[in-house]
């Protein structure tokens, strides 16, 4: 991984996994699980906008804006789901704001640097690895690079 | 130390009904000395969201499988596992999980691994417990650690290996995944992340039996009548044959091996847990694609 691709932000969330134990990490998951942003007025009526992220358990769909070169990303998961939850919510926080390039250059093997896959297990993290490579997919989509 | 059963009408038409508890039951007994409830999910945070009040989480995936070898802990694994979580050898333990039990049963099963002899499932799992408006809490209890003792796993009985099922082909078998996993188009049950087999189809002569069609719409299992009529009737199963079930990594499987095992009766069920992520990538084993069952290579 290219350390200077990282956005801050996303830097900060991995570091603040790292810095914790086993245990406090799925603290932390299940706190950025909580704090998924509900969506706004726009969007909550239009789930037909969404892109379901099939590679995970459980259902979670996700929607990119592009405005001015910088991204906004929408997510929604049922509370059932918490573990994706967390996963849609620690992206969102990494990346609503972000510019087009930043996104694009986020290290696809994010996921698999928070620590977390001794925690969640490699299987679940692959729902999140999943989750940004759709988001990026979006982005380049709104962009007119595919 | 052995809590009374669950007598309820539902559960008498069963072979096995002193495997299963309802709610009311469990409502009733919760806190009851000998009893450790077990909440154990496809997700691993549910439980941190809200569980039984008194229950302890087991994950199918961080406490039972072996961090290294694809295997599950061995018999002092196990023993330290169920220790720390206050279960003794004589505990009885009720587990229960998401998705209508799917890793409640996987859990169940492993527990019969090693001898564990009164475990028994919440039928509904989580969700009807939720949907029954039943207590829920987020207080993590601490159970005093009490000693289990180190029982080796017996992979023997209940567990069926690649060679087993080899020498098996021909003999009944049934693939509990969906009928697109099972024809072939997929390798992966819908909505599910892809978990690395090479090949899609099925082993040959499998029945397809998809795992839901023993549950009823509130994840509950379906009542014996029901399940003879999937099992016996329509997938052809009878009494004194040996039967091996699979599906892509076992936890499915867990699921019909506890109906064929504990509510229809049969007494010789094992669980593949190589499954289709085993099968559908190793070398030199048959494959049959499409929806009929195929038959056995002659070689």
């Amino acid at each position: 991984m290219t350390e200077s691709n990282l956005p801050q932000a996303l830097a900060e969330i991995r570091d603040d996994f790292l810095a914790l134990e086993q245990r406090e990490r799925l603290e932390m998951l299940l706190e950025f699980s909580n704090e998924l942003p509900e969506l706004p007025e726009r969007y909550s009526e239009h789930p037909d906008l969404f892109e379901r992220v099939e590679e995970c358990q459980s259902p979670v769909f996700i929607f990119v804006e592009v405005e001015g070169g910088v991204v906004r990303l929408f997510a929604t998961a049922p509370k059932e789901a918490p573990t994706t939850r967390g996963f849609a919510s620690i992206l969102v926080q990494g990346i609503d704001g972000l510019t087009v390039e930043e996104v694009l250059g986020i290290p696809d093997d994010f996921p698999n640097t928070l620590g977390l896959t001794a925690a969640v297990s490699p299987l679940r993290i692959r729902g999140m690895t999943a989750l940004l490579g759709r988001t990026k997919r979006q982005v380049r989509a709104r962009v007119g690079q595919l | 130390m052995t809590v009374e059963i669950d007598r309820s009408e539902k559960f008498a038409g069963y072979a096995h009904p002193e495997r299963l508890v309802g709610g009311d039951w469990l409502e009733a007994h919760l806190g009851e000395p000998g009893l450790v409830v077990v909440e154990s999910d496809e997700d691993v945070l549910l439980y941190e969201t809200g569980h039984i009040p008194g229950s302890i989480k087991i994950d199918w995936h961080t406490d039972l499988n072996d961090p290294v070898q694809r295997d599950y802990i061995d018999g002092e694994a196990f023993a330290a596992l169920l220790g720390a979580k206050g279960i003794s050898r004589d505990s009885t333990v009720v587990i229960y999980g998401d998705k209508s039990n799917w890793w409640a049963a996987y859990a169940l099963w492993v527990f019969t691994l090693f001898g564990h002899e009164d475990v028994r499932l919440l039928d509904g799992g989580r969700d009807k417990w939720i949907a029954d408006g039943r207590p829920i809490t987020t207080d993590r209890p601490s159970p005093a650690p009490v000693e289990y003792p180190v029982v080796e796993r017996r992979d023997d009985e209940i567990r069926a290996f690649k060679e087993d099922v080899l020498a098996h082909l021909g003999r009944p078998l049934v693939d509990v995944r969906s009928p697109e996993e099972y024809s072939g188009e997929r390798t992966t049950a819908p909505a599910y992340p892809e978990e690395g087999a090479l090949r899609a189809g099925h082993i040959p002569t499998a029945a397809n039996v998809p795992w839901a069609k023993a549950a009823a719409e509130d994840g509950t299992f379906r009542p014996v009548a029901e399940l003879d009529a999937v099992y016996r009737e329509g997938a052809g199963l009878a009494d004194g044959e040996p039967v091996i079930a699979y599906c892509r990594i076992g936890e499915r499987s867990s699921h019909t091996w506890f109906v064929l095992t504990h509510l229809l009766g049969f007494d010789d069920v094992k669980n593949y847990d190589g499954s289709w992520t085993e099968w559908g990538s190793a070398v030199r084993v048959p494959i049959v694609t499409g929806s009929e069952p195929g038959t056995v290579p002659s070689k």
